[in-house]
Parts: C-alpha cells; structure tokens; sequence
C-alpha cells in the first residue's frame, strides 16, 4: 500500500455488557443501609428460638430437665431430641449429626435443646432453665490419635482415609528436603450472623427464610428431620451477610422449622456472635509431612505427603476437603512420582467443613515451603524453582489427570514476579503506624526487616468425583421485560450483578428482573461454593435466555411471516438487511419462558490408587508478598500482596477485584493472626475481641500483575471462578516473605509474634 | 430494671446513696458488652455520659484535673495531648473511632481490666483517683484504687469523678518527656498484650514507668526506675547502652504476667523488656509522638 491508503474508521459496536463494572443491583441498598439482611426478618406475631448448647467437648446425657423451661412465662416450645419428627440426623454428605443431642454430646456447642418464646431474653432464660445432667468424659482432641483411639461415634473415628499412587515413588533425586507443617482452625468469620425465619404453612409445611449458600440441599436435610415431604419446606433466600463455606451445613434451619410447627407461629433466631462461633464449621486444621526429591537442576522427582485433617466431631464436608488437601498436596508442578496419604478424623474439637479454597489452603501451606526449602537447597531463586516445575496444558497431575483446559502456571508466575517491589515503608520516625505494631507503636526503624516471599497455589474448580453437579435457570421474556429465575445463593460475591449481564449480553435487552432465589418454583442451581456458580449458574443463565432466543426468532418469523431471522444485539433482523425489529416488538405479546439444566461435563471417583480423572477444571494464582517485621516483638507488617491470577475471562472488573482483595485479606489472617484457640476440645476466642481478622492497618496494598485471560474451554465465556485462589497462596507467601526476613523455619500459622520474638531471642 | 439518666452529679450521688448497688453507665464500651453477653445484668443503672462536671479537664491548684467522663477522642486532642502525650498514645489504641468517642476514662478506670489501656499510663504519672459519694469523697493514688483484676476500692455508693495528674508531670517535651507502647497481635483495634508507660521529668530527674496487661493491674517497675534515674547523665540526657538494658530487663523482671488465649507469660515478659527499653531510647532521643 502507497501512503495514500486510508485509515479504515474502528468499527462501532454497541457497548457489550459482559466485560464491563455495570452497578450491582443489590450495591446502593447495601451501602445505603436498607439492604435487609436474614437478621432483620420480622413477621407479625413471630417467636424467639434459643437453642440450648452442650458445655462440654464430650459428656453422656445422664437426663434432661426441660421443666424449668416451660415455668418461665412467655414460653411456647420446649424440644429435645424425641420432639423430632423425621430423620434424627442430618449432615451435608453423611447424616451422622443430630438434630439435639440425646444420649451424647461430641463437642462443645452441640445443640441439645431449643425454646421459643414471647422474647429472646425469655428465650434465653427458658434455655439456660433446662437441666442437663451430663456425665462428663474425657474429650478426644488429638487427630493423629482419634485413628486408632476407641470410636467416639457409632461411624467410627476416619471420615476418610486415601492414597494416591503415582509413577515410581520409590524413586530418588539428588537433593531432598523434608518438613512438617500445621495449619490453626481458620474461622470464616462473616459479618452477618446466621439468621432465619419460618413461618407455618396452612398445608401442615413450612415457609423458611434463611441465609445459605445452597436452598435445596438445606431442603433435602430439613424436610427429611422434619418428615416432611420436600415440597412443604419451602425455603427462600434471605439476605446473606456472607459465607465463605461457614453456610454450606445446615445450622438453625432444622431447629427453627421445628419450633415453628410446634408453636404454629412464625420463629425467628438470630445467633450472637459468640452462638455462631459454635454454630456453624470451621477450615480444618491440619498436619502435614512432606518429601520434596528432586535432581540437581531442581526438576521434581518424587513427593511424599501425609496429611492429617481434624474434622471435630461429624462429618460435614471432611471427606472431600481431604481429597482436595490430598489431591492438590504437590501444588500446580509436575510431579512424576508420587505417594500420599490423608486422613480426615473426627475429634471432640468443634466440627470443620468447608472454608473458601477447601483443603487447598492446608496443602499449599506445606508445599509452597517446601519448594522455597528445595530451592534453597538446589541453589535455585524461588521464582526460578517454581518456573522449572510448573504445570501446563497437556501435563499430567498426580491422580493421572491430564490438563486439558487452560493452565497458564508459568504466565501466573511471570506477571506476579515482573510487578515492581514496593518502596520502603513512609514513616513519621520510631513507632510510625506504617511499621510493625501500628497503633501501639512499638517499632524501633532499625530493628525493623523486610521480608519478601513468593507462592503460587491452585484448586480444582466446581464439585468433583463424579459428583451430579448442575445447576437450573429460567428465562422469561414478557413485553420486552426479562425475568431470570435461578435459586443460585447471593452471599455477596455478586452472582445477581452477573446474571443481570449474562442476560443482557446474549439477548441484547436493558430490562432484566432477576426473581427471589427460592426452592418452589425452580430446580436447585447448587451450591455458591467451589468457585461454581459464575460457571453453573452463570452457564445455566446463559443457556435459558438462548432458549428464548431461539424461540423469540421462531415466533418472530410466524408474526412477521418473515424466514431467516436472527437476533442481533436486542433486534431481530433478517439475513441481508431487510429487516431490523425490535426484541420485544418482532415477538409481540408472546410470552417466551424456557428453563434449562446445565452440567459441567462429567467427572469420576478416584480409584484405590487415587487415580482419575475427578476434577473438571482449575484455576492457579500467584502472590508475593513484602513484610516488615520488628526482629525484637515478633511483629508483622504485611506491606504489599502483588498477585496474578488465573481467570479464563474477566466477566465483571471490579467483581474479580473484590475477590482477589477479599481473598487477601483471609490468606493474610491465616499467616499472621486468625486462629481459633483451643484447649482441651473447648474455644477460648468465641468472639472479635479475641478472634482477630485484619484492619485496615493490617490489610496491605494489593497489586493486580496480572489477569491471565486464556479462555477456559467448556467455560460460559471462557470464565473461570475467581473467588477462591487469592486465598491459597497469599498465606504461604507471608509466611515466606516472614522468614526470609528472621531466617527462621516457621512452619505453623498463624505465625505468632512469639514464634518469632522468642526464636530470635533463643 | 431502674435507668436513672442522671441531669447532675449531684443526682447521681443521691441515687447512688438511695440504691448504692446500682451501676454506673458511662460510654457503655464495657458495660453493654458484659449486659449482652449475660456476664452482667444490673438491676439498677444511672447513667453518667452527659453530666457537665465529669466532663474535660482542667488545671487547678498544681494539678491536672482529668474529668472520668473524658473520652479517648478528646485525650488525643491538643493541648491536653501535648501535655499528656502518653495518654494520647493510649488512647490512640483504644478500639475504633466510635469506640474511642464513646469510651471514658472513668470507665477505664472503674472497669479496671488488667489490659486497661489508659492504667499504665496513669500509674506512671502517680494520677491520684477522686471518688465521690453523697456527702464525701475519697482521693487515693491510682496504685491503691486498682485492687486486682476488674477489682477496684469502689465502695457501694461511690463513684469515680476524676483523676488528677501532678502538673509537674504534664508541661510537655522537652522538660517531661512520655512514650506509650502496646503490643498486640494486629496493627489497630486489638486488647494489649502487653503495655509499658514511660515518664521522664528531665527537670524533676525523674524516671516512672509501668507495665499493662503484664499483671493484675498495672504495675510500677520501681527497681528499673530506680537504676535508670541513678545511671541517667541527666544533663547531656545520654544512658549507657548497658543501662538502657538493665532498664528493660528490670522492668521484664518487675513484669508479673500469665499464660492465656491472647499470648504467653514468657512472651509478655519479652515484650515489656523490650517495650521499656525502647521507650527510654526515645524518650531521650526527642519530643516524642504528639497527637
């Protein structure tokens, strides 16, 4: 082309919505205050539920009192546990918890009664009324020990013991490094306490409002303690104050329904903070050895792993938070040989279950030390270590399965080491709140080190081992206004912003409704967990409003005796131009309502050898972080999380911001500060007095290196969830940045100052 | 259950004299907290927050008259932070704005918690707590008043109106120089694990300093105020690198702490020796912080 050629003008699109920071449509009431949360449920006429709790991490029931209860005036309801009706257990894979306790107690906090009255202090008052003659006995509390120790329930004391055989293990590298390494009971910690509200049905069912991250699974386990038939529990989500997996168990749902039939009035609970302490799980502590082989060029040889998860006293999801602790215990490397084994045990500790990032947390606390410890002993820079290991498309993990989606592992790595380090801290001289201490201003500048360390960590994404995950969505278009129905829980993590974009992306409309999440008139979208629903629900969203818009396009041709139309960015126009209508006009009256179930494609267990292909996709994220640490205190400044991550599309900006921060701001408590401290089965901390999350002062910069944009093939848009992997490696790489800045092994978290201070001083 | 909303002190002493077993609500920090968690369930309460004569402070007779329904807001306020600059420090600790608006050092002082994170501080300028009742009053140092853990001198009918702090102790930098250290396990908002208050009196040669949450109440490290003032080059305001270690190891010494769910008795040791001697480095290197 000579220089007379012209510029041909950009094309100009309609603006698409998907890709974009449209407004969240729960986003102004929430920040306004008016967004009502299950806690501010009110009915006429309702009743106050208390559930009275077990003291004692272990005890036989000797007898039960409930006189006490019905002399206090005001009170409705009084149940134990021969007041249930149906099935007296319930659980979220195995139904091994009972609705009260009757003969024993497993764990402080079991509920072994509940009340209703006229006012929560009456409540409180009827609960604290009930005497309880316990025998009390001595707690289990040590997991490696529960594997042999006499059961502490009929379904013995293993959730789930696995292997996982791969390659030659028996073969050996040139360097080796070995370790140990525990992981403190993490606290989902979320804002709104559990909360719910029934209300009894003229047809003998029940009416729930609840806060949880899964309707109809909480339906299954209601309706069967209840002897109802599915279709008189009706459950209704209610505002969520956040999740985390702290809303995956059933809590209050079972109790509240109970009270609600027995007084015929409408119930509601609130829980303290204290109460929700003991009433909902918590991530799993863990134990952890690990054998890193590898040749003298760093290339991994051989990993042995044992992995020891304490799942309290019943099941909850322990059985597949061992199989993600052990499947993802080599971290995202290539790993040609390999053996491991994970036990998950119940104890007389509190019960553990799902925690966001589910097992992969524990795992990647153990092996992201030890490749800084392979490293090290290789003579290899960490960043350098990981790159030479990474997995990628076409590789192999250690149960066998082939990735055969996107896996950008070396590009994660790149970005987030490429991101420029922070500058020294800005301070105002000794005891700036910039340095170690904040507030108590204690640092002394020269005493101050900076640290940095470096992780990268990933998860399976969705449910795996041949789980029937799916997930339902409908889709009705009436005179040009959408209205989306899918009973996916909002917890916050902006599912209903995305739905709305979904629909507006592939029907090309402005008008979008997104109807109440609720279990009558919808099939289950499955739970707001495993990074799934941008996937299921967003997938099953997508599929439904093409349904419509087939079918739209099919009415259209018949009114307008027109063939060959198509719908373009909200009109139905013909091929070659001759005609452009708009949606709602080309279908007229027509009501158009398609509903959909979507599935992701197949996956299957594991064998006797932990081999299969159990895993539908994953998703890797890279951090590294800066720390400050005063030598003398022990204390931590986490100055910067730079992170890239792995996020096949990014649907909504700022939402995929949210999650990396959020996601940070978890990983960053478990290295420095959150624990849930036990002694002898009992909490010492039930509260956010003692039970510390990060602050603002705690909270580091966060500095996005990058979003690796590889579409996920099979994904709706390509989109990967991004909710969990912030919080996978952002823990191991403060602990990291932590010892490079004291040299000291640290192979606990949270890392306490006097793991540190105390070390230091010998 | 009784709520007086008291319009005067005087009403205050009146109802305390006709139910001397009801309680004192201040800013409610504490109160509410124990009322909600059951711990406490008063039958009888007189509510103190707004009454004008326990409100500021002022100077009066060589003294610095600290009103007990002074907030941890207005302790971080100038002039009273720069004449009390530990204070404010203390008071910066405390909780988050609303709690620091709210709370009260009357409060502090009558809930009497081993990690009161006013307590050293006060123990450190020899404050002198006034108790009233209806027709008396009582003044004892701070020392006598706190008795143990959440165990004060109260007597049933009594209630705390002020403290007063030697003026002495309360000119400022550079001729009092005061430092405030508190160590917890996140940056802001947190319960001391530990405390120490330092109050220099370059003019006096005096050195004061006592430990919080690092026993039942606070605690005067005398033994390592003692070396200090007796080691100190009080004119070119130089220490010895060893003394300034001695001072802290005899203030980790003079430390009586305890194991429990927010840290270890060895680990609180640690952190006043280190605390301590930290806090004499500064207070010998500049003003120190002012608010």
């Amino acid at each position: 082309m000579s220089g007379t050629a012209t510029m041909t003008p950009p094309v100009v699109r309609r603006e698409r919505v998907l890709g974009r920071d449209v407004s969240r449509p729960d986003g102004v009431p929430k920040v306004r205050g008016e967004f009502a949360f299950s806690s501010d449920l009110w009915a006429e006429g309702m009743l106050w539920g208390r559930i009275l709790r077990s003291p004692h991490p272990s005890a036989r029931i000797r007898s039960i009192d409930p006189s006490g209860a019905w002399r206090v005036p005001g009170v409705r309801a009084v149940l134990l546990a021969e007041d249930v009706p149906g099935q007296p257990t319930y659980g979220l894979e195995h139904a091994d918890q009972p609705v009260f306790a009757s003969q024993v107690v497993r764990h402080v906090g079991e509920p072994v009664a509940a009340v209703a009255a006229d006012h929560p202090e009456t409540a409180r008052l009827a609960a604290s009324a009930i005497r309880v003659d316990y025998e009390v006995l001595e707690p289990l509390v040590d997991p490696e020990a529960a594997i042999l120790a006499p059961p502490i329930h009929p379904d013995g004391n293993v959730f789930r013991h696995l292997t996982i055989r791969h390659g030659d293990p028996s073969r050996r590298g040139e360097v080796s490094v070995e370790g140990t390494y525990e992981v403190g009971m993490q606290d989902q910690a979320f804002m709104g306490p559990e909360s719910g509200l029934a209300i009894p049905g003229e047809d003998g069912g029940v009416d729930l409002y609840v806060s949880t991250q899964w309707l109809h699974v909480d339906r299954s386990q209601v309706a069967a303690c209840l002897g109802l038939p599915e279709e008189k529990v009706r459950l209704h989500l209610a505002g969520v104050g956040g999740a985390f997996g702290a809303r995956e168990d059933v809590s209050l749902q079972v109790h509240i329904c109970l009270l609600a039939l027995a007084t015929r009035r409408p119930v509601k609970i609130v829980y303290s903070r204290e109460e929700s302490f003991f009433g909902h799980v918590h991530r799993h502590p863990a134990r952890l050895w690990l054998r890193h082989q590898a040749d003298r060029e760093g290339r991994l040889v051989t990993v042995e792993a044992k992995v020891v998860l304490d799942g309290g006293a019943y099941a909850s999801s322990s059985t597949a938070v061992i199989s993600n602790a052990s499947c993802f215990v080599t971290g995202p490397y290539v790993v040609p040989n390999a053996l491991v084994e994970g036990w998950a045990v119940r104890t007389n500790n509190p019960p553990c279950g799902a925690m966001r990032g589910f097992g992969a947390v524990q795992a990647c606390f153990g092996y992201e030390a030890q490749m800084d410890k392979l490293a090290a002993a290789v003579g290899l820079d960490p960043v350098e270590m990981r790159l030479r290991n990474a997995l990628a498309h076409g590789d192999q993990l250690i149960t066998g399965q082939v990735l055969r989606g996107a896996a950008p592992v070396a590009e994660v790595i790149r970005a987030c080491a490429a991101t420029p380090l922070p500058g020294p801290p800005v301070t105002d001289g000794p005891g700036s709140m910039a340095l170690p201490g904040g507030a108590g201003r204690t640092a002394q500048p020269g005493r101050v080190r900076r640290g940095v360390g470096f992780a990268v960590g990933y998860k399976n994404l969705m449910y795996s081992e041949g789980f029937d995950d799916y997930s339902t969505a409908r889709c009705r278009l009436e005179r040009g206004l959408v209205t989306i129905t899918c009973a996916a829980a909002e917890v916050g993590q902006g599912f209903v912003t995305l739905a709305h974009q979904i629909a507006r992306e592939v029907l090309g409309v402005d008008q979008v409704v997104l109807a109440p999440a609720e279990t009558s008139s919808i099939g289950s979208a499955g739970s707001t967990s495993a990074s799934r629903q941008t996937w299921m629900s967003g997938g099953a969203v997508a599929e439904a409003c093409r349904a419509v818009a087939r079918k739209a396009v099919e009415v259209a041709a018949r009114r307008l005796g027109h063939p060959g139309l198509e719908l373009v960015e909200g009109e139905v126009v013909a091929e070659g131009g001759g005609l452009r209508v708009p949606l709602a006009e080309a279908v007229g009256d027509e009501v158009i309502e398609e509903t959909v179930t979507y599935r992701h494609p197949g996956t299957s267990p594991l064998d006797p050898d932990g081999q299969g292909d159990a895993h539908v996709s994953f998703a890797f994220a890279a951090h590294r972080a800066v720390v400050d640490v005063d030598l003398d205190l022990g204390l931590v400044r986490v100055v910067e999380v730079a992170t890239a991550q792995d996020v096949g599309r990014v649907l909504h900006p700022l939402q995929v911001t949210g999650q990396i921060e959020g996601g940070i701001a978890q990983g960053v408590g478990l290295a420095v500060m959150e624990e849930i401290v036990l002694e002898e089965g009992r909490v010492k901390n039930p509260s956010f007095t003692d039970y510390l999350i990060p602050t603002a002062l705690d909270m580091p910069e966060v500095r996005i290196g990058g979003l690796i944009e590889e579409p996920e093939p099979g994904a709706p848009f390509g989109a990967k969830g991004v909710g969990e992997p912030p919080t996978i490696s952002s823990t191991p790489a403060v602990v990291a940045a932590i010892r490079a800045a004291t040299g000291l092994e640290l192979s606990r978290v949270p890392v306490r100052p006097q793991d540190i201070a105390l070390a230091a001083v010998g | 259950m009784t709520v007086t909303v008291a319009a005067s002190l005087d009403e205050v002493l009146e109802v305390l004299e006709a139910r001397p077993g009801a309680e004192i609500l201040a800013g409610g920090t504490d109160f509410m907290v124990e009322v909600n968690f059951g711990h406490r369930r008063p039958r009888s309460v007189v509510c103190v927050s707004r009454l004008p004569e326990l409100r500021g402070w002022r100077e009066e007779g060589g003294e610095l008259v600290l009103g007990a329904g002074l907030t941890y807001t207005e302790m971080m306020l100038p002039p009273l932070a720069e004449r009390l600059p530990a204070l404010a420090q203390a008071a910066r600790t405390v909780g988050s704005p609303q709690i620091r608006n709210a709370g009260t050092l009357g409060g502090n002082l009558a809930t009497a918690s081993p990690a009161g994170d006013t307590l050293p501080v006060l123990a450190a300028l020899d404050a002198v707590v006034v108790l009233r009742r209806w027709g008396g009053e009582r003044r004892m140092p701070v020392g006598e008043f706190l008795v143990g853990p959440k165990r004060t001198a109260l007597l049933p009918g009594e209630v705390v109106t002020e403290a007063r702090v030697p003026v002495g102790l309360a000119s400022g930098p550079p001729a009092v120089c005061q430092e405030f250290l508190k160590v917890g396990t996140r940056n802001a908002m947190v319960i001391a694990v530990a405390s120490v208050a330092l109050v220099v009196d370059w003019v006096g040669r005096r050195v004061r300093c006592a430990l919080g949450s690092a026993g039942p109440a606070p605690i005067r490290a005398r033994e390592a105020e003692a070396r200090a003032e007796s080691s100190m080059d009080w004119e070119g305001r130089r220490l010895a690198a060893a003394d300034l270690d001695a001072f802290g190891h005899l203030a980790g010494e003079a430390a009586r702490p305890i194991d429990d769910h927010r840290s270890t008795a060895s680990y609180r040791r640690h952190a006043v020796t280190v605390c301590a001697r930290r806090a004499l480095e500064r207070a010998m290197a500049g003003p120190g912080w002012t608010a």
